[in-house]
């Protein structure tokens, strides 16, 4: 089996067994404080983190391309509140447009 | 059954339905980001078939497509998926999942949306149309349309391809982006913990190898802002 696959596979079995936790386990052992706040600050950090990887990042080089102008026009577009596929579309277009053009 | 109840039924599953369609769309760009990092039709099917939380998804996939290992693709999104842990105890009393046959199908629907309806649903009864109608009309969008990007994205080429490489962290931007308004909680803490995130995955890139980066960044990231008061 390749490596993709049993990262696949392992992924999914992990991230149902979480489900499957929080259906299953006494709530006082996951609504203690820190587990809570933990918890509640993991998303940000790790979108944030992946953000900054897939627009900035090219294996273990900084690089300012396309990505980084497509992602200011994703930020515009979210703070105007643009539905979700728009702001995808816009940050296509513009990833395009910078390697057709520059 | 009285004619409110019977409204506020049927504005359950409106709601429901609404929010799986919206949501299902969301799949094609999981799909075609999955293709674009590497990964086979087949594998961006079975993530959405099996893992179906789209935020772990895009992490496992943005990891291996950085050239990140098996280990911290998964780990990515095993600490992503933690929050659904959260939100299954949150359901308990509202769904009580009765029977381990039952207790097992309602664990694969709980993500973000689901329990977003179920909690916002006026009473119990609602909670748990609201949870499966929702649940079950994403899970359905999100497979079709994951389908369709996977079996898409392998057509594109050049400028495509770009546009393709583009989506990517304007999805992952606009999955975080409502967590840092003023409608979340703590958005100041929010923000400084995304900010911090950012930095720190940055900073070690060059030095770690690939996919290293991002969970090294939660995990310094989020243990700091766990234990701060």
């Amino acid at each position: 089996m390749s490596a993709t696959w049993v990262a696949v596979l392992a992924g999914c079995l992990g991230c149902y067994l979480l489900k499957l936790a929080g259906l299953s386990v006494p709530a006082a052992w996951v609504e203690h404080p820190v587990v809570r706040r933990v918890v509640d600050f993991v998303p940000a950090a790790l979108l944030g983190a992946l953000v900054a990887v897939q627009a900035a990042t090219s294996g273990s080089a900084l690089v300012v391309d396309g990505r980084l102008a497509a992602l200011a026009v994703a930020a515009l577009a979210l703070a105007l509140r643009a539905p979700f596929v728009v702001v995808l579309l816009l940050a296509g277009a513009t990833g395009a447009g910078v390697d057709l053009f520059l | 059954m009285t004619d409110d109840a019977t409204a506020a039924r049927r504005a359950t599953i409106r709601d429901a339905l609404g929010l799986g369609v919206a949501v299902g769309l969301y799949g094609a760009a999981f799909g075609a980001a999955a293709v674009a990092a590497g990964l086979d039709a087949w594998q961006a099917c079975a993530l959405s078939l099996l893992m179906f939380t789209g935020a772990s998804q895009f992490a496992l996939v943005g990891v291996l497509g950085a050239g990140g290992g098996v280990l911290a693709a998964v780990g990515s999104a095993v600490l992503l998926g933690t929050r659904n842990t959260i939100y299954g105890v949150r359901l308990v009393p509202l769904l009580r999942p009765r029977g381990g046959l039952r207790r097992l199908a309602t664990a694969h629907l709980v993500i973000d949306e689901s329990t977003a309806l179920a909690l916002a649903a006026p009473d119990p009864g609602n909670a748990r149309l609201a949870f499966t109608v929702g649940g079950g009309s994403i899970f359905l969008g999100w497979n079709l349309t994951t389908l369709l990007g996977a079996l898409g994205a392998d057509a594109l080429t050049g400028p495509w391809l770009a546009a393709l490489d583009a989506v990517v962290p304007a999805a992952f931007l606009a999955l975080l982006w409502p967590r840092l308004q003023r409608t979340s909680a703590e958005p100041g803490a929010q923000r400084r913990v995304a900010l911090g995130g950012a930095v720190v995955a940055l900073v070690l890139t060059p030095v770690v190898p690939a996919g290293v980066q991002v969970i090294a960044a939660v995990a310094a990231v989020a243990l700091a802002g766990g234990w701060r008061r």
